[in-house]
C-alpha cells in the first residue's frame, strides 16, 4: 500500500513538474542563447516551482525504491506519461493523434499489470 | 561532422544514456536498501551521503545531461524510443543484481510500457495545436 502511495507522489510531482516546465518554456520561446536563458531561470516563478516539484519526485523515488522492486518502480513511474498525454491534451492544447493515444493505453495496461 | 560520425556519436550517447539511467536507478536501490528508512526530509538527506546513493545520483545526473545534450542534435522522437528500453535493462538489472523475482506479468507489462513509451514518442514532435 505505501509502495502505491509513494508512487502517486513521484507519478504527480513529476506531471506537475513536467506540466509547468512545458507551460513556462513554450511561454518564454525558443531559447536562442543557453547562458541567457540559464541566467533567467532564476526570474521565472514557475520554472523555480518545477524543480521543487522535480526534488520531491525524486526524494519519493528514493523511498520507493527503498521498498519496492526496482523492477516495479522504474517500469511503473511510467504511469506519467498517461497523465500527461492527457493534461497536455487538455490544457497546453496540443494535438494527439490516434498513435500516441494508442501509446498511452498500452502505458496503462501495463502498469495496470503491473498492479497484479 | 560526417554523417558517419554523428551516426556513432549518437549511438554512444543512446546506449550511455540507457546504461546510465538503468544503473543510477540500480546503484540508488542497492544503497536505499543499506539505509536507514527515509520518514523525514533529514533522513532522506542523510541517506544522499551513502557512496552507492551517491554514485546512484551522480549517474543519473550524467544521464539527464547527456541526454539533455542528445537532444539537441537527434529528434525527441529518436531520443523518447531508444530510452525507452531502459525499463526492459532496470528489470534485467534488477533480476541479476538485486535477485527480485519477476512474474511473466510482471515482465508483459514492462515490455507493454516500453512498446507504449515507443509509440508516444514517435511521430512529429511539433503537432498543431488541437482546436
Amino acid at each position: 500500500m505505501r509502495s502505491w502511495l509513494l508512487l502517486s507522489v513521484v507519478v504527480g510531482a513529476t506531471v506537475t513538474s513536467d506540466m509547468l516546465q512545458a507551460f513556462e518554456m513554450k511561454r518564454q520561446g525558443e531559447v536562442q542563447q543557453a547562458g541567457t536563458f540559464v541566467a533567467s531561470i532564476f526570474q521565472k516563478k514557475l520554472l523555480i516551482l518545477s524543480i521543487f516539484c522535480m526534488a520531491i519526485s525524486f526524494f519519493a523515488f528514493m523511498s520507493l525504491v527503498q521498498i519496492a522492486d526496482l523492477s516495479f518502480a522504474v517500469p511503473a513511474s511510467a504511469a506519467s506519461v498517461v497523465l500527461e498525454t492527457i493534461l497536455a491534451n487538455i490544457i497546453l492544447k496540443e494535438r494527439v493523434d490516434k498513435r500516441r493515444w494508442l501509446g498511452v493505453a498500452c502505458v496503462a495496461a501495463g502498469v495496470y499489470l503491473l498492479a497484479l | 561532422m560526417t554523417s558517419s560520425h554523428l551516426r556513432w556519436k549518437t549511438r554512444a550517447f543512446a546506449a550511455y544514456v540507457i546504461l546510465s539511467n538503468s544503473f543510477g536507478n540500480l546503484f540508488l536501490a542497492m544503497g536505499m536498501h543499506q539505509s536507514q528508512e527515509v520518514n523525514s526530509v533529514l533522513s532522506a538527506l542523510a541517506a544522499i551521503f551513502n557512496p552507492v546513493v551517491a554514485l546512484g545520483i551522480v549517474l543519473l545526473i550524467s544521464w539527464l545531461l547527456t541526454r539533455m545534450a542528445m537532444l539537441s542534435w537527434a529528434d525527441l522522437t529518436y531520443v523518447l524510443p531508444v530510452t525507452a528500453l531502459g525499463y526492459v535493462v532496470s528489470a534485467v538489472l534488477g533480476l541479476l543484481f538485486l535477485h527480485e523475482v519477476i512474474t511473466p506479468v510482471r515482465w508483459a507489462g514492462t515490455v507493454l510500457i516500453m512498446l507504449g513509451t515507443i509509440l508516444v514518442g514517435i511521430g512529429d514532435p511539433h503537432a498543431e495545436k488541437s482546436k
